[in-house]
């Protein structure tokens, strides 16, 4: 059995060693994605240009502009005398927030019935509208004043992550949907590509049994993942300062958990496809909602009920919570037994969907 | 070892969708034995094989393999059987080392038999010169050979190969038939499919498919002379005319040419039949030799796939 299992990892490992493309794929895809989301992909918004009138001018209001200021996410340029001067600096697009402080400002904030500032907001631009309605939504301002509005407003992620800094949020999970997207591929076309080479026909003429064979195509792949786990945490930390606050141990473990899955989601791939072209068109299928509904991207809390169940589905949803708790929060492996719990589930249910579609068969 | 024979067949029959691709045949092949499927493209040749080492499932029929029924003790099969598929199907971008290494582990060599093993394969296939080289650089010749090696590694005792010697040169065809002699004096049994007369021409036993039927069965020499035709062979310089004066006559089932000379089967119950062709090409006024020969084993293939103009009429047999 062994012997079995070490003849198949033995053969995927030369195999491997002579694919350029797949060899480059398993440094290159990490080293990609890396830059991709974390310098090119800026969900940090950070010096948006914006604007005040200021038609109240008290010390109030004058307190306000110097914390949004302060806070970073404004540049502040030239003050407007009025509204529609605002409105065409927005429109030629030299600002894309702009602050309308009106004169009964101070009225306002006491007597809690009205908003007490107004946001103009560039709507074209997807992350400047949602920072902005951020920034108006938590909480009114009238009813809670100005410091409210200010540390409400940005205390939202700075638990974790007092810099609001995107790639310490977006690394760890990265490591997610690189592996979620780099095993898909490799394995969805395991079974395919000896299939469509005609080795499959001599493959089930050995007395190979069909879970010596999974278990022996994925072993190196195994490997693999664990290297690209490493090669994110590395650059992550060398590029992006990003800390690795919980066990190195429960990451491992956590990603091997994680790795297998999505091994075993290629495989089934392989079993109910015919060509490696099919394989690879499911396991983008497969790969967008992942990457999607994830929570990497969107927070995951913000979704439609139907939407949150599918996402429960994906094997990359539960390891995005559990490796941004290892990571970022220092959780322990124990901790999240229940992301742990719904990956293993996943995991053998899609096992035994493999073996119950794989024959030694040709029909 | 046992007597009983290697593979039984009964009303053996596969369907791929409407194609009766393999239709109620009947085997029966005894061990030690040559034993060879000939038969066009498409006749069925490859399904039947399948269906023997338990790859495909029969639509009806029972198959039983060195006394085990197939398919469904295919997996309890798999050290006895060595089977060479139709198409090359080794690993590419393996060399020929690493694809007999490959096959010796999962066959469950352990490290020392596999090196001597490995050692006597070389040297018996004249594998050591291609030995680092990848499978996807072989030639057709040199890929069978290791092909051979291969399906023979574990020593099976029945051997399946699937025309072997399609895509292969004159010389390596003869070397490859002297190894599978060899073979059956070690004792193994072999089914071989082909569609060249002249392997078929060296099996102990034939059986010749046509259109997913088993139309003929038999040993060669047998086959030839139970031939349902008088062979007429003609020889003449202007073979078109003389296929246009024979053409026609009731009496003549099938012509074929081979070179100068035709071929003309003869209904058996024709009287004299070298002196009615005879007379038909003086008829015509084309100069010829004619005399009955004794059959080849094209013309026995001739004569069960229907003689080929009568397509209707019943298989013999
Ligand atoms: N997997 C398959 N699916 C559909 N038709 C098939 C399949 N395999 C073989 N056939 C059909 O069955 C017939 C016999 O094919 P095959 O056994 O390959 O013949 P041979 O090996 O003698 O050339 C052909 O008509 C072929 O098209
Ligand atoms: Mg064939």
């Amino acid at each position: 059995m062994l012997n079995r299992i070490a003849a198949v990892t033995i053969k995927e490992l030369h195999q491997l060693s002579r694919d350029r493309l797949t060899f480059g794929m398993i440094i290159g895809i990490p080293l990609m994605q890396m830059l991709l989301f974390g310098y090119a992909i800026n969900f940090d918004v950070r010096g948006l240009p914006g604007a005040v009138v200021d038609a109240a001018q008290t010390s109030g209001s004058r307190a306000l502009i110097g914390d949004l200021q302060a806070s970073g996410v404004v540049r502040l340029l030239a003050p407007s005398p009025s509204v529609p001067d605002l409105r065409r600096r927005m429109d030629t697009g030299e600002i894309q927030i702009g602050v309308v402080i009106p004169a009964d400002f101070e009225r306002r904030r006491l007597q809690h019935d009205r908003a007490a500032v107004q946001l103009l907001v560039d709507g074209s631009e997807p992350m400047t509208d949602m920072v902005a309605r951020a920034l108006a939504a938590t909480p009114p301002p009238a009813r809670q004043g100005m410091q409210a509005l200010r540390t409400e407003t940005f205390a939202v992620r700075t638990a974790y992550n007092p810099e609001r800094r995107t790639a310490v949020q977006i690394v760890p999970a990265l490591i997610g949907v690189i592996l979620n997207m780099t095993m898909v591929i490799f394995t969805s076309a395991a079974i395919v590509r000896e299939r469509e080479r005609g080795n499959f026909e001599l493959l089930i003429t050995t007395p190979v049994r069909s879970w010596e064979l999974m278990v022996g195509k994925l072993l190196p792949y195994v490997f693999i993942g664990l290297l690209q786990t490493t090669l994110v945490l590395i650059v992550g930390a060398w590029l992006f300062d990003v800390p690795i606050n919980g066990s190195l141990g429960d990451l491992y473990l956590a990603a091997a958990l994680f790795i297998a899955a999505a091994l075993t989601l290629g495989l089934l791939i392989s079993t109910i496809t015919r060509t490696q072209f099919q394989a690879f068109q499911l396991a983008f299928v497969t790969m967008l909602p992942s990457i999607l509904l994830s929570g990497f991207v969107f927070p995951f809390d913000g979704m439609p009920t139907a939407v949150r169940w599918l996402a429960q589905v994906l094997p990359l949803t539960h390891f995005v919570e559990m490796i941004r708790g290892i990571v970022l929060r220092g959780a322990a492996l124990h901790d999240l037994g229940w992301q742990a719990a719904k990956l293993g589930i996943f995991l053998v249910a899609a096992l035994a969907l493999t073996m119950l579609r794989f024959r030694k068969r040709l029909d | 070892m046992s007597t009983a024979p290697a593979i039984v067949a009964q009303g053996l029959t596969r369907r791929f969708g409407s194609v009766v691709a393999v239709d109620h045949v009947d085997l029966t092949i005894p061990r030690t034995q040559i034993y060879g499927f000939l038969g066009p493209n498409g006749s069925g040749k490859s399904t039947a094989i399948r269906m023997l080492c338990g790859l495909l499932v029969p639509t009806s029929g029972q198959v039983d393999v060195l006394d085990h029924q197939m398919p469904r003790d295919a997996e309890r099969m798999r050290a006895k059987l060595g089977y060479m598929t139709q198409k090359f199907s080794l690993w590419d971008d393996l060399t020929v080392i690493e694809n007999l290494q490959f096959m010796a582990r999962i066959f469950g060599f352990g490290s020392r038999e596999r090196t001597a093993r490995i050692a006597e394969l070389t040297r018996e296939y004249d594998l050591g010169s291609i030995a680092t080289q990848r499978a996807v650089t072989l030639s057709g010749g040199q890929k069978q050979r290791l092909a051979l090696a291969a399906a023979t590694l574990h020593r099976p005792e029945l051997l399946l190969l699937d025309e072997p010697t399609s895509a292969v040169d004159p010389q390596s065809r003869r070397d490859f038939w002297e190894s599978l002699f060899r073979l059956v004096t070690q004792g193994t049994t072999i089914l071989v499919s082909t569609h060249f007369m002249d392997e078929a021409e060296r099996c102990h036993g034939l059986a010749i498919l046509d259109r997913g039927h088993l139309v003929a069965e038999g040993a060669p020499q047998q086959l030839i002379r139970d031939i349902p035709a008088i062979v007429v062979e003609i020889e003449a310089a202007d073979t078109v005319g003389a296929r246009r004066a024979l053409d026609g006559d009731p009496a003549v089932l099938s012509i074929a040419q081979l070179g100068t000379r035709l071929h003309a089967l003869v209904d058996p119950a024709t009287p004299t039949a070298d002196a009615r062709l005879r007379g038909l090409l003086e008829q015509a006024g084309v100069a010829a030799q004619v005399e009955i020969v004794r059959a080849s084993l094209e013309d026995v293939f001739v004569a069960a796939t229907g003689f080929r103009t009568a397509a209707t009429s019943p298989p013999p047999q």
